[in-house]
Formats: structure tokens, sequence, C-alpha cells
């Protein structure tokens, strides 16, 4: 549909020959927040691997504001405003904070908005500006995250994919993320596509819901109605 | 990932160079006052030693671009490579064809040699960035393969086409002497410690600014991890490429001055045994670090006259010592590679800044 920002349709991908996806449809809209939940091995992460290019589609397509992206390499796709935080944060341990920060920004060309943008990263999360010759390795899990996050932003991404952000870290530091989330979209128009195995702090933020069972979109409903409606969250996310 | 990587650094704190507070000077500008001073130290050392030394220092700064690429390859970029020896071969025979062709021409003067130089390091360069295309797609033991394919491939080229190469025999690589203005008695040695040392050292200030460089933290970040490597935006195979071609240059470029400092090139001094020399000498040096490669450019030199100092101390046959000179200097390379793993896995730069910072902490600068 024109105007959504991130389209997939009859999306399949796996690895060899165990197929995971199985003709997924999603529409993100521009500007909004979309929570994929579902249980272990339901296709959530195999989803955003297969959205930021690290993963090839068997079928299907994926396109971004109408292009299509299939066969894209990830460093490209990092260059169209693609930027994918993995599960495990993707943090470089042998790299300092200031380096692994400036590494999301070394293939932009606006040299002075790359360090505005880095700057901004530092306002966004204090405990980096003070800890900058501090090695990647050295971090706690909540430093990391803010870190990978702060890489995938002095990109200046318009689709942030973002896999179990919640995964190891404290509800404090996952409340705080999440409130980022939707003050980035706010602030700036990020679209935000996250994976999230807490299902209560996601729906609290996106816009959309996207329930995923065995590989297929079993449902994509508003966020709200997810939320509110007891029938519907018992019989998809059984609580 | 990065432990399937021949070469991932085996302290984590060894080969990070992490940036220091307190440096307010550009990269570059500090470089080249480091560069002056060495520069400086060169020239007066140049005329307090005897030729023998000058001649020795001039192979020490030879090797220097030799072990310093490879430690920006293996040690920074994390591709091991076991074909450096083959890379200062094609340096070094490139350098002697150019200087022959100069010769035939009538084109002797100084000069040219530096003109000889640039074509060695192209030369190189084009030989590095095959195997480097190749290189990029191969990992760890396939990249050592592949690497040792070429160590052994390119010495038995020189003796297959020996039309051009002259097989075993090599080829002589004329030189001019010293600049007149330098005085008739100028020593040949001392001349050719400057330079050795000058080519050395640009090559060493690019390497060194190299590694400062968006580039450097791009071929450590894809060392450490590929995958998020290229979610930064970094197309991994273009910056193993660029790493291989850089150390492929820097290799060039150090056999090239072999060459001029032997004034002859043959396939004997170029075989796989140069290759293990140069990997084991930037491992024991301090993988990584330029430092690092500097003492093992000064292992790989002062070895060979340590062991036949050695031999010397007995009363040997004339084929025992023989034998002994032959096989002492690979006896104690690997001892000392295993010694240097156990005391200082971080090589003996890695030592040494172990050692600054633990005064450091224990006699603080600027608090006294």
């Amino acid at each position: 549909m024109a105007g959504d920002l991130l389209t997939a349709e009859a999306l399949a991908a796996g690895y060899g020959p165990v197929p995971v996806l199985h003709d997924v449809d999603l529409r993100v809209p521009p500007g909004t927040i979309a929570a994929v939940i579902g249980a272990n091995g339901a296709g959530k992460t195999t989803l955003l691997r297969t959205l930021s290019g690290m993963l090839r589609p068997t079928a299907g397509r994926i396109l971004l504001d109408g292009r299509d992206l299939r066969g894209t390499p990830v460093e490209q796709l990092v260059r169209r405003g693609v930027a994918h935080v993995p599960e495990g944060r993707g943090v470089i341990g042998e790299l300092t904070v200031e380096e692994n920060l400036r590494l999301g920004a070394l293939w932009r060309r606006d040299r002075s908005d790359a360090a505005r943008a880095l700057d901004e990263v530092y306002q966004l999360f204090e405990p980096l500006a003070s800890r900058r010759r501090h090695l990647g390795h050295q971090l706690s899990g909540g430093e990391r995250q803010m870190l990978a996050l702060g890489r995938a932003l002095v990109g200046r991404p318009r689709l942030l994919l973002l896999d179990e952000p919640s995964l190891g870290l404290a509800p404090r530091v996952v409340a705080q993320t999440m409130a980022l989330l939707r003050q980035l979209r706010d602030d700036t128009g990020l679209t935000v596509l996250l994976v999230e195995q807490n299902v209560r702090s996601a729906l609290a933020v996106a816009d959309q819901g996207i329930v995923m069972s065995l590989g297929r979109v079993a449902l994509a409903a508003p966020a709200a109605r997810l939320r509110d409606d007891a029938d519907l969250r018992h019989a998809y996310l059984g609580f | 990932m990065s432990a399937t990587r021949a070469a991932t650094p085996p302290t984590r704190h060894a080969a990070v160079d992490p940036v220091r507070p307190g440096r307010s000077l550009p990269t570059l500008v500090r470089h080249l006052a480091v560069a002056t001073g060495v520069a400086l130290l060169v020239l007066t050392v140049s005329y307090q030693l005897d030729s023998f030394r000058n001649y020795q220092l001039a192979t020490v700064a030879a090797y220097l671009c030799a072990t310093a690429g490879l430690t920006v390859l293996t040690g920074l970029c994390g591709q091991l490579s076991l074909g450096h020896g083959a890379l200062m071969a094609t340096g070094a025979y490139s350098l002697a064809l150019a200087q022959n062709a100069f010769a035939e021409r009538g084109l002797t003067a100084g000069g040219w040699l530096a003109v000889s130089l640039v074509v060695a390091v192209l030369a190189t360069v084009v030989v590095g960035a095959v195997v480097g295309v190749a290189a990029a797609r191969l990992r760890g033991p396939y990249l050592a393969g592949l690497t040792l394919a070429v160590a052994v491939v390119v010495p038995a080229l020189t003796v297959t086409f020996d039309g051009v190469f002259n097989g075993e025999q090599g080829l002589a690589v004329p030189v001019a002497p010293a600049p007149a203005a330098l005085g008739s008695y100028f020593p040949h040695e001392r001349w050719q410690l400057w330079v050795a040392a000058a080519a050395s050292l640009i090559c060493l200030v690019l390497l060194a600014n190299l590694v400062r460089s968006r580039y450097g933290r791009s071929f450590r970040a894809v060392r450490d991890d590929e995958v998020a490597a290229r979610l930064a935006g970094i197309h991994v195979a273009r910056t193993q490429v660029v790493a291989f071609v850089v150390s492929a240059a820097s290799a060039g470029l150090g056999g090239a001055l072999l060459a001029v400092l032997a004034q002859s090139v043959s396939p004997g001094a170029f075989g796989l045994t140069l290759s293990l020399f140069l990997l084991m000498a930037v491992v024991i040096g301090g993988l990584g670090r330029i430092a690092g490669a500097a003492w093992g450019a000064i292992l790989l030199v002062a070895l060979p006259d340590l062991t036949h100092s050695l031999t010397n101390l007995f009363t040997l046959s004339p084929a025992a010592a023989q034998r002994l000179e032959g096989n002492l200097p690979l006896a104690i390379f690997g001892s000392t590679l295993i010694a240097v793993m156990i005391v200082a896995p971080g090589g003996v730069q890695g030592l040494l800044s172990r050692l600054a910072r633990a005064m450091r902490a224990r006699w603080p600068v600027g608090r006294s």
C-alpha cells in the first residue's frame, strides 16, 4: 500500500532446507512503532534478519518506501536507512564506546551532521558520554544496549529494527528503552519494528501489534486493541 | 566468528591501542614529529656505526616495512598471511627489472631508484589486490592455505620463467653510488641506510595514520565481529581487500629495499621460511602494533648474527658449523616465540606497555 515505510509481501525465509517464515505479510506506516510478539521459535528473529538483509528471503518481497530490497546486502541497507540492532547487541568489544559510535557513521558523507548525531546520542545516553574511552566489552548489559542503539542512531535511520531489547536487562532499563523509542518516534518520526518477548512493555509503546506463530503472522492489529480486548489477548497471547 | 579467525590477539587489551586521553596534537603532526625525530636519530647514528652495522640497520628498515604491513593485516584486520615473503619477492624482482630497464637505457642517475621503488610498490599492489580479493572470501585455515600457496608459487615462478628472472641465479640490481655532493669517501653503507630509512619512515607514517583513521577502525571492527561491522554499514570484503593491498604494498617496498641493499635478487632469499619468519616476528614483537613490528624487524636481522656469534664460540667441524648456522636461527626463533607467548602474550611491545602502565600507576607523572 502506498504510504507505508516498510512492506513485506508473502515473505518466506529459512536456514538451508529448513523453512522458518511462511507467507508473511506486514505493513509498517512511517513514524509508528510495530511490535512483533510471539512465542520462542515463532520466527520473530528470523523475520528481522530477513528484513535487515542478513538472510535472503526464499520468496516474497520486501519494500522500503515502495522500493524492492531483495538482494540488497546489509551494509547497503544501512545506507538506505535501515538500522538493525541484533539480539546480543552487536557491540564491538575491542573498540571504545566512541569508536563504536563513530563506526555507525563511517559511511555517512555529511561529516558535520554525523558529528551532530554523535552529540545527540551522547545527550540521549548520558552514561555513554562519561565512558567514551571505555572498551565495548567493559560495559554493562544496559550500557551495551545503549551503545548498540546509539550506534544505530548516529546513522540517522528511517527504520530501526530492534531485536529483544529487553533481553537480560532490569525492568527499569527496559522501561527507559521503551520510553526512548516513543520519544524518538514522536520527536524525529523514527519508524521502529520491535521484536519482543516482553509483551506488556512492548504493547505499551507500540502502535501496532504483530502476533507471530509458527512462522506466520497470526494477527496484526492496533496495539490498543491487543492491550484492551481481553478475548483477543487470551486467544493470541495467552494471558 | 572471531574464534575461527587466525589472528585475534591473545589478550584483549594487547592490540587495542585505545585512544589515550590528553592528546591534543593532530595525529599526522604527531606522527611526522616522531618520524623527524627518528630520522635525526638515524642520521646521527649512521655516523657513529661502522659500515657493517649501518648495513644491518638498513636491513632492519627494509624488514620493518614488511613487518609493519603484516601486523596491520594480521593484527588489526585479522587476516592471516603466510605469503608475505612472496610479496616481498614481488617487490624485489619488480625493482630489479625496473632498475635493469633504466640502466639499459642509460638512466643510471640515483633519482631513478625512487621511480623503481614506486614501480615495485605498484607491482606488488596489483599482486596483493588479486590475492586480497581471493583472501576476502576465505577464513582461518583456508586463508592460511591460500597464502601458503602464494608463498610457494611466487619463488617457483622465478625459476620457471628464467628468461626474465634468470632462475636460481637471480638478477643483479644496478644501484647508483651515493651522490657526489656527499664527498667521494662517503661510505656506501651509510648511503644505503639513509635510503632505506627514508623509504621505511614514509611507509610507517602512512601506516600509522591509516591505523588511526577510519580505516583502522574498520579493520578492527571487521576483525572482531564481521556481523556487527556489516550492521554498522562497513563493507567487510572491501575492507579486507584494502587491508591486504596496503599490507602488500608495504611488503613490496620492504622487498624492493632488500634488493637495493643486496644489489641482487634471487629466489632463495624469499622462500617459505621468510614468510614464516615475518609472521613469527610480528607475533613476538606484539601483534597489531607498529612498534611491535619494529621489534620483530630488529629480531629478524639480529638473530642470524647472534647464531653466527654463537657457533663461533664453539670449535666445530666446518660441516657441523654450517648445519648449525642454517638451523639454529629457526630453533631460536621458535623457542623465542614459545617463551614470548607464555610470558607476554601481547609480545615485546605488549610487555613494554604493561610495564609502562605499572610504572605510571606507581609513580604518577605530574602529581608528585
